[in-house]
């Protein structure tokens, strides 16, 4: 079984994740980073890989690629880290970047590390459906991968069924249009939207992310999903103030 | 008539093409797909386009034979004038088609990338036509070094944003707008080269294909023959070459020559020309050849011409290549900018910079007697002219 699907079978609400930058703000804060997560008691963790064109995300995001790429990490670098915690971690790790780090890395090298590291679900946010229908169901499926997918307000319901049926993590429902790092509370129509998906009675676990910032928003979208993602303020909050101030940035919103 | 190099339902040419793009953007490109050819095929756009091309680009551009250029080199050279063109350059062929596309869906923000400016004037030009509001994303970078067109399409009503990221070039705009499109789905995404996610590649080579059909009846009428022994024209993401090749790229009997900037050399660190650098790989929506690290992080490319400063290619050029259909040559900074003074004082004519690098190449090729070569000369060179005085004396 899926690592995350374990996860829900222990928990399957109020879930907290947490997206960070690999190699930031030090190059050896990746594996610093996930401890101190798991510390906190956040329930599974996005492990982001650097890179230098990330389409989908924003300013905060753009920022810690650079320097984390600026600090020298790489995916053999990041394999390392994840490896020397391998035994240690027993959070639930998820992958997350671009096609291109896979495609360039070698599809089948970059699913074998993955497995070794432990780490069985990733989210490529620039892998299309039909992309994946073609050729890495199968890629996947041959190293018990599971890719997670992204639905947006302006995914059509036959789409999201389409999605639901091939989701086996959970599906990573973007809160608005937008790209990572949007700000402010969640609107009557972003209310609207959840609610719509959560009358879709999916088979699958739905977690919401993109613009959650704190208790608030966490505490709104975990109404209407099973959790939530919280990425770019994140972000700022360790940039800010270090690894060491992780704790305070989680308890509050998970207290 | 179908050919192997348009391409298939999916948007691939053999490996390359497609459309890498977040969920977020699936409905808008799904629109665009499911309506474009549709468009393109109907006769009140193709009245329209042929209309405006007609009256208000100033189209068929001439077809000039350079003779002094042509006795220097040994060979019949002629200049396919898109410098002519209203706007300066031959990106306004594109611009025109798509803005009745954006309106034809009933889209009334247009949004646009630029590199060199010359895209971003011409998407500014249609819009003031049209009267559609009008956002161009532009690194700052090239801001700085292409100030006059930066001030036209102000004058024309544009926004023009600052692309702050990475390199701040033409790859940073072209991000930008990606991102803003995904904050604002209303707009119509008005991409200025055959780059980007399926059907934008092949849209934008249709509508440049305009200079292809054009060569082929003017070549007949002052050779008797339609097909050239060589074309030649500049590629930086390729949408000048892809319309100068488009007619004639299932005539194997035609050699085309894709000219990449090589910057200060191709080994230098300082480079854009991406064939000989690149590798297998997706920017932009798009699965080509591009210039990356062992990890797939994206080379910032270079290039003293902002128009051809991008680490990758189209996706079609990526399999002319790849076929071996398309010869690819490259020409550096300071060959380009002789090739630019040496058309200026021979032929009288100021071609743009990223033009100037098709020219470059002209002596490097052992031309047979009474070979015919078309050179697309794609723009004009007054939004160089800080450029070529800088390099006045060298």
């Amino acid at each position: 079984m899926n690592s995350i699907q374990e996860l829900f079978q222990k928990k399957d609400k109020n879930l907290l994740s947490i997206y960070f930058t690999c190699g930031y703000p030090k190059l050896e804060d990746t594996t610093k980073v996930i401890s101190a997560l798991e510390k906190s008691g956040v329930d599974f963790i996005e492990v982001g890989l650097p890179y230098s064109d990330p389409l989908a995300d924003g300013p905060t995001i753009q920022d810690s690629s650079q320097k984390a790429l600026e600090n020298g990490i790489n995916l053999d670098l990041i394999f390392e880290q994840l490896m020397s915690i391998k035994e240690t971690n027993k959070t639930p790790l998820v992958l997350m970047g671009y096609l291109n780090q896979m495609l360039k890395y070698g599809e089948d090298k970059f699913c074998q590390k993955v497995v070794d590291c432990g780490i069985d679900t990733v989210i490529l946010p620039d892998l299309p459906m039909i992309e994946f229908e073609n050729h890495y169901k199968a890629l996947f499926e041959k190293y018990g991968i599971t890719n997670v997918f992204l639905i947006t307000p302006h995914t059509s319901e036959e789409r999201i069924r389409k999605i639901d049926a091939y989701s086996k993590a959970f599906i990573y429902v973007v809160a608005s249009a937008s790209i990572t790092g949007a700000k402010g509370d969640i609107s009557n129509n972003q209310v609207a939207y959840f609610e719509r998906i959560k009358n879709m009675n999916l088979q699958s676990k739905l977690i919401i992310g993109f613009g959650i910032s704190d208790k608030e928003t966490f505490t709104t979208a975990c109404r209407y999903a099973n959790g939530t993602i919280i990425g770019s303020a994140f972000i700022k909050n360790l940039g800010e103030n270090g690894v060491d101030k992780i704790d305070d940035f989680i308890k509050p919103i998970i207290s | 008539m179908k050919s192997k190099f348009h391409p298939d339902k999916n948007g691939y040419y053999g490996q390359f093409g497609g459309a890498f793009i977040p969920e977020l953007l699936y409905p808008n490109v799904k629109e665009l797909e499911d309506n474009y050819i549709q468009i393109l095929d109907s006769d009140a756009f193709q009245e329209e386009y042929k209309a405006l091309l007609k009256d208000y680009v100033g189209r068929p551009s001439p077809l000039y034979l350079a003779k002094r250029l042509s006795e220097k080199y040994g060979a019949f050279i002629y200049l396919k004038r898109e410098d002519l063109n209203h706007t300066g350059a031959h990106k306004v062929n594109n611009t025109i088609g798509q803005i009745l596309v954006a309106k034809k869906l009933g889209k009334t923000k247009i949004i646009a990338e630029t590199g060199a400016g010359q895209h971003g004037v011409a998407t500014a030009t249609v819009c003031a036509l049209m009267g559609l509001e009008c956002t161009v994303f532009m690194g700052e970078k090239d801001i700085e070094r292409q100030a006059p067109n930066v001030a036209r399409m102000k004058m024309l009503g544009a926004k023009v944003v600052p692309a702050l990221s990475g390199s701040r070039t033409l790859k940073d705009a072209t991000n930008e707008a990606i991102r803003y499109w995904i904050q604002h789905p209303e707009t119509f995404y008005l991409i200025g080269s055959v780059v980007g996610p399926h059907p934008y590649p092949d849209m934008v080579a249709r509508l440049q294909s305009v200079i292809s059909e054009e060569i082929k009846w003017q070549l007949k009428e002052k050779t008797g023959k339609e097909n050239p022994d060589t074309i030649i024209a500049c590629v930086g993401g390729g949408s000048n070459a892809a319309g100068a090749f488009y007619h004639y790229m299932d005539d194997e009997e035609v050699e085309l020559i894709a000219v990449e900037a090589s910057g200060l050399g191709v080994n230098s660190g300082e480079s854009a020309a991406t064939s000989q650098l690149g590798e297998v790989g997706i920017i932009h929506g798009s699965k080509t050849i591009l210039m990356q690290d062992e990890y797939g992080q994206i080379i910032e490319p270079y290039s003293i011409s902002a128009g051809l400063d991008y680490p990758g290619v189209g996706p079609l050029h990526a399999f002319l290549y790849e076929s071996k259909r398309a010869k690819f040559m490259d020409a550096t900074d300071s060959e380009a900018l002789a090739a630019a003074y040496e058309l200026t004082r021979i032929e009288g004519i100021i071609p743009a910079l990223e033009s100037a690098h098709a020219l470059a190449v002209l002596p490097k090729i052992k031309f047979k007697k009474d070979q015919v070569v078309v050179v697309n000369l794609s723009g004009r060179g007054d939004k160089d002219l800080e450029t070529y005085i800088n390099h006045l004396e060298e």
